[in-house]
């Protein structure tokens, strides 16, 4: 009884009002949480894993080996890959496909590679506006690689000490 | 005699100040829209819109762009006429109300005696736009949420007429100009304080209960969260503007931002004295031209006006949405009886009271 018209002071004079009041404004005064994407961006860990990429070494022959233990490990199965001897001898893909859409970006690829060829790269920013995009070949991949290697070297170098 | 007072000359000067009125005060939405979604971003701790214009100051106006370009779309089964006429008289409404609102001393469109009257009337017409938006869309949700939107404002406006009865009973008149004329001399004599005279001050314990009520009521009077039943997104995903888009939404907003605005003026004018300044400025203004004295009236309505939209706008960011059960209790079982034993306490005030003011 009595604390049923305690409620209702309480109700009538505001004071719940009151208190949500003084911590909006309080919060208002406070430093903004909001980060401008397109101009600011959150940071990111070395371990981030985006849009895939297949390296070359150095001298600018790919690292693929074609041993499709990649192939073997995907859980979504995404990945297809077909290889053949080249003129000189060295087992090379004819053919290294992801498809994008299926992937899970769970980064085991990456872990199963022996020579470090597949990655996945810190991009994020490859929305397309078709499927078939999304369906990416070799060429598409070592592009992607040629692209990123400056930001994928580092980032596999800040991760080594954890590996 | 001059040209400005034959039939014709007045006819252009209320047309003049007609448009003059219209145009500051959609001028005025738009900033306060902008101004609205700031605040509400700066309890969130976001920054909100920043990006068109000098801290995103002409975010309305790209809105506004978007929605004229958008494609108009009239749903295959709605009443089409009734359907686009809705939106327009929502926002006739909205405008029209200005019509009797003192902006300043000697600046009102139309200083009718029953101006009190005129704008409830209006305000009340206003239910009209939703009502036939909801019943024309022939679709479910914009019919339950103009139902929703049509028994929340009959149920407040009876609180808001009792309230404004208080403030009629202290003014002793329905003009607009002369209830805010009457608080004139200090912000003791606003009638949120008891009205005109030092002697009224014990009503401040009724008055200011009263501004509350009328400033809540307000709130589910234009359906402001959180009173926002008719378009709560969780609930009716819009309400009545769920089938419509591009211009007539456009329209639906800007009569419901107008309507805010009324109301945070009207509350201005009502209780917080209008364009009267918080001192005493017989001495101050004595040689002033007269312009100067209407502007510096202007700028108090404005500042007034300004408060009670912040605070509004406050509201919608921390309150959370009522229930409908819990709105009809509050109107029906707590305001009405309120504003009901305050008319009379006033009433019996205004009879009794040693000196009367």
């Amino acid at each position: 009884m009595f604390s049923r018209i305690g409620q209702a002071m309480k109700g009538a004079m505001l004071l719940d009002f009151a208190g949500a009041l003084g911590l909006g404004l309080k919060y208002m005064a406070r430093p903004k949480a909001t980060v401008i994407y397109p101009h600011e961006r959150n940071p990111q860990s070395p371990r981030f894993r985006g849009e895939h990429a297949l390296r070359r070494y150095p001298n600018g022959e790919e690292r693929c080996i074609a041993c499709k233990l990649c192939e073997a490990i995907c859980p979504a199965q995404a990945i297809t890959i077909e290889a053949e001897p080249r003129e000189d001898g060295s087992r090379r893909t004819t053919r290294y496909d992801i498809d994008m859409v299926k992937c899970i970006y769970c980064g085991l690829c990456q872990e199963a590679c022996p020579v470090d060829a597949i990655v996945e790269g810190p991009n994020t920013e490859f929305a397309v506006e078709t499927r078939d995009e999304l369906y990416y070949d070799k060429a598409k991949l070592l592009d992607n690689g040629d692209r990123w290697e400056r930001e994928i070297a580092k980032n596999l170098e800040l991760d080594a000490p954890y590996r | 005699m001059t040209f400005w007072t034959t039939p014709i000359g007045w006819t252009l000067l209320t047309v003049g100040q007609i448009l003059l009125v219209t145009v500051v005060l959609l001028l005025t939405v738009a900033f306060l829209i902008y101004g609205d979604r700031k605040i509400f971003a700066g309890v969130q701790m976001r920054k909100g819109p920043n990006v068109v214009g000098p801290f995103g100051l002409l975010q309305s106006f790209a809105d506004l762009g978007k929605f004229l370009i958008k494609e108009l779309v009239v749903p295959a089964g709605a009443d089409k006429f009734v359907f686009l006429l809705a939106p327009l008289i929502s926002v006739t409404l909205a405008l029209g109300s200005w019509a009797a609102m003192p902006l300043a001393p000697g600046w009102v469109i139309s200083n009718i005696n029953v101006g009190i009257l005129y704008l409830f009337a209006v305000s009340s017409m206003g239910v009209y736009g939703i009502i036939m938006g909801g019943w024309a869309s022939n679709s479910k949700y914009p019919f339950l949420g103009a139902l929703r939107s049509a028994a929340q404002m009959v149920s407040y406006e009876v609180s808001i007429g009792f309230v404004i009865i208080t403030v009629v009973l202290l003014s002793g008149s329905l003009n607009l100009t002369t209830i805010t004329e009457k608080q004139a001399g200090g912000f003791w004599n606003w009638n949120i304080f008891g009205g005109a005279g030092l002697h009224n001050l014990p009503l401040a314990i009724v008055m200011i209960p009263m501004g509350v009520i009328f400033f809540i009521s307000g709130l589910a009077e234009t359906n402001r969260p959180p009173f926002d039943l008719p378009e709560a997104e969780s609930e009716l995903v819009a309400g009545y503007a769920i089938e419509y888009g591009s211009t007539p939404y456009m329209l639906f907003y800007l009569a419901e931002t107008a309507n805010i605005i009324l109301m945070s003026g009207l509350m201005a004018i009502l209780f917080l004295g209008g364009w009267q300044a918080p001192f005493p400025t017989a001495g101050l203004t004595a040689h002033w031209p007269l312009t100067l004295i209407s502007l510096f009236g202007l700028f108090w309505l404005v500042l007034k006006t300004f408060f009670v939209f912040f605070m509004n706008a406050m509201v919608r960011a921390v309150v959370p949405r009522y229930r409908y059960d819990q709105l009809m209790r509050l109107g029906w079982k707590v305001f009405l009886p309120t504003s009901l034993v305050a008319v009379a306490l006033v009433a019996g005030w205004r009879v009794y009271a040693p000196v009367i003011g």
